[in-house]
Protein backbone atom coordinates (compact mmCIF):
# COMPACT_ATOMS: atom_id res chain seq x y z
CA UNK A 1 0.00 0.00 0.00
CA UNK A 2 1.47 3.06 -0.80
CA UNK A 3 1.60 5.75 1.83
CA UNK A 4 -0.81 8.63 2.23
CA UNK A 5 -2.56 10.65 4.89
CA UNK A 6 -4.89 8.74 7.23
CA UNK A 7 -8.78 8.88 6.51
CA UNK A 8 -10.88 10.76 8.72
CA UNK A 9 -11.99 7.39 9.79
CA UNK A 10 -8.44 5.68 10.59
CA UNK A 11 -8.13 8.33 12.86
CA UNK A 12 -11.00 8.91 14.78
CA UNK A 13 -11.82 5.15 14.27
CA UNK A 14 -14.57 4.63 16.56
CA UNK A 15 -16.05 8.16 16.12
CA UNK A 16 -16.22 6.35 12.69
CA UNK A 17 -17.59 2.98 13.69
CA UNK A 18 -20.17 4.86 16.12
CA UNK A 19 -21.22 6.90 12.89
CA UNK A 20 -21.54 3.52 10.73
CA UNK A 21 -23.89 1.86 13.14
CA UNK A 22 -25.98 5.50 13.22
CA UNK A 23 -25.79 5.60 9.28
CA UNK A 24 -28.62 2.89 8.65
CA UNK A 25 -30.84 4.80 11.33
CA UNK A 26 -29.22 8.31 9.79
CA UNK A 27 -32.25 9.06 7.47
CA UNK A 28 -35.09 7.18 9.47
CA UNK A 29 -33.71 9.31 12.69
CA UNK A 30 -34.73 12.51 10.92
CA UNK A 31 -37.79 11.04 9.69
CA UNK A 32 -38.79 9.93 13.44
CA UNK A 33 -37.68 13.34 14.57
CA UNK A 34 -40.44 14.66 11.90
CA UNK A 35 -42.84 12.88 14.03
CA UNK A 36 -41.07 13.36 17.45
CA UNK A 37 -40.71 17.72 17.12
CA UNK A 38 -44.16 19.18 17.85
CA UNK A 39 -45.25 22.62 16.05
CA UNK A 40 -44.60 24.20 19.49
CA UNK A 41 -41.17 22.87 19.26
CA UNK A 42 -40.19 24.40 16.63
CA UNK A 43 -42.48 27.89 15.81
CA UNK A 44 -42.10 31.68 16.42
CA UNK A 45 -43.64 32.47 19.40
CA UNK A 46 -42.81 35.64 19.84
CA UNK A 47 -45.31 37.21 16.69
CA UNK A 48 -44.93 40.34 15.56
CA UNK A 49 -48.48 41.43 13.57
CA UNK A 50 -49.79 43.75 11.44
CA UNK A 51 -53.00 45.56 11.20
CA UNK A 52 -54.72 45.57 8.15
CA UNK A 53 -54.93 49.21 7.94
CA UNK A 54 -51.12 49.87 8.26
CA UNK A 55 -49.67 51.09 5.63
CA UNK A 56 -47.46 48.21 3.19
CA UNK A 57 -44.08 50.33 3.65
CA UNK A 58 -44.82 50.12 7.45
CA UNK A 59 -45.36 46.23 7.52
CA UNK A 60 -41.83 46.16 5.22
CA UNK A 61 -39.89 47.91 7.85
CA UNK A 62 -41.43 46.09 10.35
CA UNK A 63 -39.99 42.68 8.68
CA UNK A 64 -36.77 44.01 7.33
CA UNK A 65 -35.89 45.27 11.85
CA UNK A 66 -37.17 41.70 12.87
CA UNK A 67 -35.60 39.63 9.86
CA UNK A 68 -38.50 38.09 8.96
CA UNK A 69 -40.78 37.02 5.87
CA UNK A 70 -44.29 37.42 7.06
CA UNK A 71 -46.57 38.58 9.52
CA UNK A 72 -50.41 37.77 10.59
CA UNK A 73 -52.42 40.55 10.16
CA UNK A 74 -54.92 40.95 13.63
CA UNK A 75 -57.94 43.70 13.48
CA UNK A 76 -59.02 43.89 17.23
CA UNK A 77 -57.12 40.78 18.29
CA UNK A 78 -58.88 38.57 15.29
CA UNK A 79 -56.73 36.93 12.83
CA UNK A 80 -57.94 38.31 9.62
CA UNK A 81 -55.00 37.43 7.31
CA UNK A 82 -51.44 36.81 6.68
CA UNK A 83 -48.85 39.37 4.98
CA UNK A 84 -45.72 38.06 3.41
CA UNK A 85 -42.53 39.62 1.53
CA UNK A 86 -43.86 38.08 -1.80
CA UNK A 87 -47.38 40.22 -1.26
CA UNK A 88 -44.98 43.14 -0.65
CA UNK A 89 -43.31 42.94 -4.08
CA UNK A 90 -46.58 42.26 -5.33
CA UNK A 91 -47.94 45.71 -4.17
CA UNK A 92 -43.84 46.96 -5.22
CA UNK A 93 -44.23 46.32 -8.84
CA UNK A 94 -47.47 48.31 -8.96
CA UNK A 95 -45.63 51.04 -6.83
CA UNK A 96 -48.10 50.72 -4.48
CA UNK A 97 -46.12 50.66 -1.13
CA UNK A 98 -48.63 53.16 0.26
CA UNK A 99 -51.71 50.82 0.37
CA UNK A 100 -53.09 49.32 3.36
CA UNK A 101 -52.11 45.70 4.42
CA UNK A 102 -56.04 44.34 3.89
CA UNK A 103 -55.59 45.45 0.13
CA UNK A 104 -52.40 42.85 -0.41
CA UNK A 105 -52.83 39.87 2.63
CA UNK A 106 -53.36 36.44 2.05
CA UNK A 107 -56.97 35.64 3.18
CA UNK A 108 -56.84 32.01 2.67
CA UNK A 109 -55.60 30.91 6.16
CA UNK A 110 -54.29 27.28 6.56
CA UNK A 111 -53.67 26.56 10.46
CA UNK A 112 -51.84 23.68 12.17
CA UNK A 113 -52.42 22.72 15.89
CA UNK A 114 -49.22 23.51 18.07
CA UNK A 115 -49.78 20.08 19.17
CA UNK A 116 -49.57 18.76 15.51
CA UNK A 117 -45.99 16.82 14.98
CA UNK A 118 -43.80 18.28 12.11
CA UNK A 119 -44.88 15.87 9.84
CA UNK A 120 -48.38 17.51 9.79
CA UNK A 121 -47.37 20.25 9.11
CA UNK A 122 -44.88 19.65 6.38
CA UNK A 123 -48.11 18.04 4.90
CA UNK A 124 -49.72 21.08 5.47
CA UNK A 125 -47.20 22.78 3.62
CA UNK A 126 -47.21 20.71 0.34
CA UNK A 127 -50.89 20.61 -0.09
CA UNK A 128 -51.23 24.50 0.65
CA UNK A 129 -48.27 25.62 -1.34
CA UNK A 130 -47.58 28.36 1.29
CA UNK A 131 -44.63 29.65 2.78
CA UNK A 132 -45.75 30.13 6.40
CA UNK A 133 -48.69 28.60 8.16
CA UNK A 134 -50.20 30.10 11.41
CA UNK A 135 -50.20 28.29 14.80
CA UNK A 136 -53.49 27.69 17.09
CA UNK A 137 -53.74 26.62 20.46
CA UNK A 138 -56.66 24.14 21.56
CA UNK A 139 -59.16 27.14 21.47
CA UNK A 140 -58.70 28.34 18.35
CA UNK A 141 -56.12 31.03 19.46
CA UNK A 142 -53.39 32.51 17.56
CA UNK A 143 -50.23 31.42 19.49
CA UNK A 144 -47.07 31.45 16.78
CA UNK A 145 -46.48 31.23 13.13
CA UNK A 146 -44.25 28.49 11.94
CA UNK A 147 -42.12 28.20 8.08
CA UNK A 148 -40.21 25.55 6.33
CA UNK A 149 -36.80 27.02 7.64
CA UNK A 150 -38.48 27.02 11.32
CA UNK A 151 -38.89 23.32 10.77
CA UNK A 152 -34.86 22.89 9.16
CA UNK A 153 -33.86 24.73 11.95
CA UNK A 154 -36.02 22.81 14.49
CA UNK A 155 -34.95 19.11 13.22
CA UNK A 156 -30.82 20.28 13.00
CA UNK A 157 -30.98 21.66 16.87
CA UNK A 158 -32.81 18.28 18.08
CA UNK A 159 -29.70 16.59 15.87
CA UNK A 160 -27.50 18.66 17.66
CA UNK A 161 -28.88 17.28 21.00
CA UNK A 162 -28.71 14.22 20.28
CA UNK A 163 -24.83 14.26 18.96
CA UNK A 164 -24.19 16.14 22.17
CA UNK A 165 -25.90 13.32 23.97
CA UNK A 166 -23.79 10.44 22.59
CA UNK A 167 -20.80 12.42 23.16
CA UNK A 168 -21.48 12.47 26.63
CA UNK A 169 -22.29 8.68 26.97
CA UNK A 170 -18.86 8.14 24.86
CA UNK A 171 -17.26 10.37 27.28
CA UNK A 172 -18.50 8.86 30.32
CA UNK A 173 -18.10 5.52 28.78
CA UNK A 174 -14.07 6.25 28.29
CA UNK A 175 -13.45 7.56 31.44
CA UNK A 176 -15.01 4.36 33.15
CA UNK A 177 -11.31 3.22 34.74
CA UNK A 178 -10.76 6.68 35.70
CA UNK A 179 -13.91 6.99 37.74
CA UNK A 180 -13.73 4.00 39.72
CA UNK A 181 -10.95 3.74 42.11
CA UNK A 182 -9.69 0.42 43.35
CA UNK A 183 -6.35 -1.79 43.63
CA UNK A 184 -7.71 -3.64 40.34
CA UNK A 185 -10.71 -2.51 37.91
CA UNK A 186 -11.44 -4.65 35.66
CA UNK A 187 -14.59 -5.53 33.80
CA UNK A 188 -15.37 -8.79 31.84
CA UNK A 189 -17.65 -9.25 29.24
CA UNK A 190 -18.68 -13.21 28.74
CA UNK A 191 -20.13 -14.50 25.43
CA UNK A 192 -21.68 -17.99 25.25
CA UNK A 193 -20.67 -19.23 21.86
CA UNK A 194 -23.05 -22.13 20.26
CA UNK A 195 -21.33 -25.35 17.89
CA UNK A 196 -22.34 -24.67 14.64
CA UNK A 197 -24.16 -21.71 14.98
CA UNK A 198 -22.66 -20.00 11.81
CA UNK A 199 -25.61 -17.38 11.97
CA UNK A 200 -24.45 -16.06 14.70
CA UNK A 201 -20.63 -16.37 13.76
CA UNK A 202 -18.51 -13.01 14.57
CA UNK A 203 -21.33 -11.27 16.70
CA UNK A 204 -19.36 -11.52 19.57
CA UNK A 205 -16.48 -9.96 17.95
CA UNK A 206 -18.80 -7.48 16.36
CA UNK A 207 -19.66 -6.61 20.02
CA UNK A 208 -16.37 -6.70 21.67
CA UNK A 209 -14.97 -4.55 18.83
CA UNK A 210 -17.72 -2.07 19.59
CA UNK A 211 -17.64 -2.23 23.35
CA UNK A 212 -13.51 -1.26 22.91
CA UNK A 213 -13.98 1.28 20.79
CA UNK A 214 -17.12 2.83 23.19
CA UNK A 215 -14.69 2.78 25.93
CA UNK A 216 -12.58 4.24 24.60
CA UNK A 217 -9.74 2.20 22.98
CA UNK A 218 -7.21 2.70 20.36
CA UNK A 219 -8.90 1.99 17.37
CA UNK A 220 -5.67 0.07 16.07
CA UNK A 221 -5.93 -2.46 19.33
CA UNK A 222 -9.80 -2.54 18.91
CA UNK A 223 -8.81 -3.81 15.94
CA UNK A 224 -6.36 -6.63 16.49
CA UNK A 225 -8.39 -7.51 19.56
CA UNK A 226 -11.54 -7.92 17.16
CA UNK A 227 -9.89 -10.00 14.85
CA UNK A 228 -8.26 -12.63 17.22
CA UNK A 229 -11.28 -12.91 18.92
CA UNK A 230 -13.32 -13.50 15.72
CA UNK A 231 -10.81 -16.30 14.99
CA UNK A 232 -11.15 -18.12 18.73
CA UNK A 233 -15.40 -17.57 18.07
CA UNK A 234 -15.23 -19.22 14.72
CA UNK A 235 -12.59 -22.17 16.41
CA UNK A 236 -15.54 -22.29 19.06
CA UNK A 237 -18.32 -22.80 16.39
CA UNK A 238 -16.29 -24.79 13.70
CA UNK A 239 -14.87 -27.34 16.11
CA UNK A 240 -16.06 -27.83 19.60
CA UNK A 241 -18.66 -30.37 20.55
CA UNK A 242 -21.15 -28.47 22.83
CA UNK A 243 -19.22 -24.75 22.07
CA UNK A 244 -17.56 -22.85 24.74
CA UNK A 245 -17.67 -19.46 26.58
CA UNK A 246 -15.89 -16.61 25.17
CA UNK A 247 -14.30 -14.12 27.87
CA UNK A 248 -12.91 -11.06 27.77
CA UNK A 249 -11.61 -9.00 30.83
CA UNK A 250 -10.45 -5.22 30.06
CA UNK A 251 -7.97 -3.56 32.53
CA UNK A 252 -6.36 -0.01 31.55
CA UNK A 253 -3.09 -1.55 30.81
CA UNK A 254 -4.50 -5.00 29.23
CA UNK A 255 -6.65 -6.81 27.41
CA UNK A 256 -7.25 -10.49 28.12
CA UNK A 257 -9.33 -12.72 25.54
CA UNK A 258 -9.99 -16.61 26.43
CA UNK A 259 -11.82 -18.80 25.04
CA UNK A 260 -12.85 -22.37 26.86
CA UNK A 261 -14.49 -25.40 25.57
CA UNK A 262 -15.59 -29.10 26.68
CA UNK A 263 -14.39 -31.12 23.56
CA UNK A 264 -13.22 -32.54 21.28
CA UNK A 265 -9.99 -31.46 22.59
CA UNK A 266 -6.37 -31.07 19.87
CA UNK A 267 -4.11 -33.99 19.92
CA UNK A 268 -1.08 -32.05 18.93
CA UNK A 269 -1.07 -28.03 19.61
CA UNK A 270 1.86 -27.93 17.50
CA UNK A 271 0.54 -29.51 15.11
CA UNK A 272 -2.54 -26.84 14.68
CA UNK A 273 -0.02 -24.04 14.51
CA UNK A 274 1.17 -24.63 11.36
CA UNK A 275 -0.21 -22.67 8.99
CA UNK A 276 -2.49 -23.96 6.63
CA UNK A 277 -3.09 -27.13 8.74
CA UNK A 278 -6.80 -27.96 9.63
CA UNK A 279 -9.39 -30.41 10.77
CA UNK A 280 -12.43 -28.66 9.32
CA UNK A 281 -14.97 -30.86 7.20
CA UNK A 282 -15.75 -30.21 3.57
CA UNK A 283 -18.83 -28.57 4.42
CA UNK A 284 -17.30 -25.99 6.65
CA UNK A 285 -14.29 -25.60 4.04
CA UNK A 286 -16.29 -24.30 0.92
CA UNK A 287 -18.26 -21.60 3.38
CA UNK A 288 -14.60 -20.64 3.34
CA UNK A 289 -13.70 -21.60 6.84
CA UNK A 290 -10.82 -24.16 7.42
CA UNK A 291 -7.79 -22.22 5.65
CA UNK A 292 -5.65 -23.13 8.51
CA UNK A 293 -4.77 -19.94 8.97
CA UNK A 294 -6.94 -18.79 12.45
CA UNK A 295 -4.33 -19.48 15.27
CA UNK A 296 -1.74 -17.70 13.07
CA UNK A 297 -4.01 -14.88 13.00
CA UNK A 298 -4.36 -14.78 16.34
CA UNK A 299 -0.93 -15.41 17.17
CA UNK A 300 0.19 -11.92 14.60
CA UNK A 301 -2.78 -10.08 16.74
CA UNK A 302 -1.66 -10.30 20.23
CA UNK A 303 0.93 -9.99 22.30
CA UNK A 304 1.18 -12.87 23.76
CA UNK A 305 -1.07 -16.53 23.45
CA UNK A 306 -1.54 -19.97 25.14
CA UNK A 307 -3.15 -23.08 24.27
CA UNK A 308 -3.99 -25.73 26.47
CA UNK A 309 -5.89 -28.69 25.50
CA UNK A 310 -6.75 -32.38 26.53
CA UNK A 311 -8.42 -34.70 24.49
CA UNK A 312 -11.97 -35.55 25.34
CA UNK A 313 -11.81 -32.81 28.36
CA UNK A 314 -11.23 -29.38 26.07
CA UNK A 315 -9.41 -26.59 25.15
CA UNK A 316 -8.53 -22.97 26.55
CA UNK A 317 -7.05 -20.63 24.62
CA UNK A 318 -5.75 -17.45 26.38
CA UNK A 319 -4.55 -14.06 24.08
CA UNK A 320 -3.48 -10.89 25.56
CA UNK A 321 -3.23 -7.71 24.38
CA UNK A 322 -0.87 -4.85 26.08
CA UNK A 323 -2.42 -1.06 26.37
CA UNK A 324 0.39 0.99 25.75
CA UNK A 325 0.81 3.42 28.96
CA UNK A 326 0.28 6.96 26.94
CA UNK A 327 -2.79 7.68 25.98
CA UNK A 328 -2.97 8.33 22.52
CA UNK A 329 -4.06 12.04 21.65
CA UNK A 330 -7.20 11.18 20.25
CA UNK A 331 -9.02 10.86 23.71
CA UNK A 332 -7.60 14.09 25.19
CA UNK A 333 -9.45 15.55 21.83
CA UNK A 334 -12.73 14.33 23.10
CA UNK A 335 -13.21 16.06 26.02
CA UNK A 336 -16.50 17.99 26.23
CA UNK B 1 -11.25 6.56 -8.01
CA UNK B 2 -14.52 6.83 -5.65
CA UNK B 3 -16.78 4.05 -5.17
CA UNK B 4 -19.73 5.31 -7.13
CA UNK B 5 -17.38 5.59 -10.11
CA UNK B 6 -16.53 1.90 -9.78
CA UNK B 7 -19.77 0.82 -9.18
CA UNK B 8 -20.55 2.71 -12.70
CA UNK B 9 -17.32 0.97 -14.70
CA UNK B 10 -18.12 -2.09 -13.83
CA UNK B 11 -21.47 -2.33 -13.38
CA UNK B 12 -22.00 -3.60 -9.96
CA UNK B 13 -25.30 -4.14 -8.64
CA UNK B 14 -25.45 -2.32 -5.20
CA UNK B 15 -27.51 -4.99 -3.11
CA UNK B 16 -27.46 -3.25 0.55
CA UNK B 17 -28.85 0.13 1.15
CA UNK B 18 -27.72 3.32 -1.30
CA UNK B 19 -25.51 5.38 0.43
CA UNK B 20 -23.01 8.29 -0.67
CA UNK B 21 -20.58 6.04 -2.67
CA UNK B 22 -18.66 9.46 -3.90
CA UNK B 23 -17.25 9.86 -0.72
CA UNK B 24 -15.58 6.64 -0.27
CA UNK B 25 -12.36 6.35 -1.69
CA UNK B 26 -11.07 2.44 -1.98
CA UNK B 27 -7.07 2.45 -1.20
CA UNK B 28 -6.80 -1.14 -2.38
CA UNK B 29 -8.34 -4.69 -2.43
CA UNK B 30 -7.79 -8.02 -1.37
CA UNK B 31 -9.35 -11.22 -3.25
CA UNK B 32 -9.79 -14.56 -1.20
CA UNK B 33 -12.84 -17.15 -0.34
CA UNK B 34 -11.06 -18.11 2.54
CA UNK B 35 -12.09 -15.88 5.51
CA UNK B 36 -9.32 -16.31 7.67
CA UNK B 37 -6.78 -15.31 4.96
CA UNK B 38 -9.31 -12.25 4.29
CA UNK B 39 -8.96 -11.06 7.96
CA UNK B 40 -4.99 -11.43 8.03
CA UNK B 41 -4.69 -9.52 4.33
CA UNK B 42 -7.55 -7.44 3.53
CA UNK B 43 -6.59 -3.95 5.05
CA UNK B 44 -9.29 -1.26 6.56
CA UNK B 45 -10.73 0.53 3.48
CA UNK B 46 -10.15 -2.10 0.64
CA UNK B 47 -12.09 -3.52 -1.37
CA UNK B 48 -13.06 -7.73 -0.78
CA UNK B 49 -13.63 -9.16 -3.99
CA UNK B 50 -15.17 -12.80 -3.09
CA UNK B 51 -17.46 -16.05 -4.31
CA UNK B 52 -19.12 -16.14 -1.25
CA UNK B 53 -22.20 -15.36 -0.41
CA UNK B 54 -23.25 -16.05 3.29
CA UNK B 55 -23.79 -14.34 6.31
CA UNK B 56 -20.76 -14.25 7.86
CA UNK B 57 -18.82 -12.39 4.96
CA UNK B 58 -20.36 -9.49 7.11
CA UNK B 59 -18.69 -10.09 10.42
CA UNK B 60 -15.16 -10.32 8.35
CA UNK B 61 -16.20 -7.38 6.57
CA UNK B 62 -17.73 -5.26 9.39
CA UNK B 63 -14.69 -5.91 11.25
CA UNK B 64 -12.07 -4.86 8.92
CA UNK B 65 -14.17 -2.04 7.68
CA UNK B 66 -13.57 -3.02 4.06
CA UNK B 67 -15.01 -0.51 1.83
CA UNK B 68 -17.20 -2.75 0.13
CA UNK B 69 -17.43 -6.34 -0.64
CA UNK B 70 -17.45 -7.51 -4.61
CA UNK B 71 -19.53 -10.57 -4.71
CA UNK B 72 -18.87 -12.42 -8.33
CA UNK B 73 -20.22 -14.84 -10.61
CA UNK B 74 -23.74 -13.84 -9.44
CA UNK B 75 -23.70 -15.44 -6.36
CA UNK B 76 -26.59 -14.62 -4.28
CA UNK B 77 -26.48 -13.43 -0.52
CA UNK B 78 -30.25 -14.44 1.30
CA UNK B 79 -32.19 -11.72 2.38
CA UNK B 80 -30.89 -12.23 6.04
CA UNK B 81 -26.87 -11.47 4.70
CA UNK B 82 -28.03 -8.54 3.31
CA UNK B 83 -30.17 -7.04 6.16
CA UNK B 84 -27.02 -7.59 8.84
CA UNK B 85 -25.05 -6.26 6.13
CA UNK B 86 -27.64 -3.05 6.28
CA UNK B 87 -27.60 -3.03 9.99
CA UNK B 88 -23.72 -2.89 10.60
CA UNK B 89 -23.09 -0.90 7.56
CA UNK B 90 -21.12 -3.01 5.15
CA UNK B 91 -21.92 -2.28 1.34
CA UNK B 92 -22.45 -5.24 -0.87
CA UNK B 93 -21.96 -5.05 -4.25
CA UNK B 94 -22.49 -8.10 -7.13
CA UNK B 95 -21.40 -8.94 -10.52
CA UNK B 96 -21.78 -11.58 -12.85
CA UNK B 97 -18.45 -11.45 -14.14
CA UNK B 98 -16.06 -13.78 -12.55
CA UNK B 99 -13.33 -12.81 -9.93
CA UNK B 100 -10.55 -12.60 -12.35
CA UNK B 101 -11.97 -10.28 -14.43
CA UNK B 102 -12.90 -7.66 -11.85
CA UNK B 103 -9.63 -8.05 -10.16
CA UNK B 104 -7.54 -6.87 -13.35
CA UNK B 105 -10.46 -3.97 -14.28
CA UNK B 106 -9.82 -3.28 -11.05
CA UNK B 107 -6.22 -3.24 -10.97
CA UNK B 108 -6.24 -1.24 -14.37
CA UNK B 109 -8.85 1.94 -12.90
CA UNK B 110 -5.47 2.01 -10.84
CA UNK B 111 -6.89 0.36 -7.45
CA UNK B 112 -3.78 -1.65 -6.84
CA UNK B 113 -2.79 -2.77 -3.17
Amino acid sequence: MTSRTPTEQEIYGRRGRLITDRDATEISRVEELAYELKVHDVMTADLKTARPDMPLSQVLEILRVNRISGVPVLQDDQLVGILSLEDIVRAMQKNELSAPVSQYMTRKLVTVSNYDSIIKALQAFTDSRLGRLIVVDENGALTGMITKGDITHGILTALQRDYKEEELRRYRASHLFEDIISDRTTLVLRYQIKAHDFMHGGNASSNIKRALLRLGADPQIARRCGIAVYEAEMNLIIHTNNGGILKLEMEPHRITMSTTDDGPGIPDVSQVLQAGYSTASEQVREMGFGAGMGLINIKRCVDKMDIESTVGKGTKLTMRINVPFEKPSVHKDNKI
Amino acid sequence: MNLQQIIEQLDLTVLTQPRDFTSVQPDGGYTSDLLSCVMAGAKANHLWITLQSHLNIVAVAALLEVAAVIITESAQPDPATIAKANEQGVVLLSTPKPTYEINGRLWEMGIRI
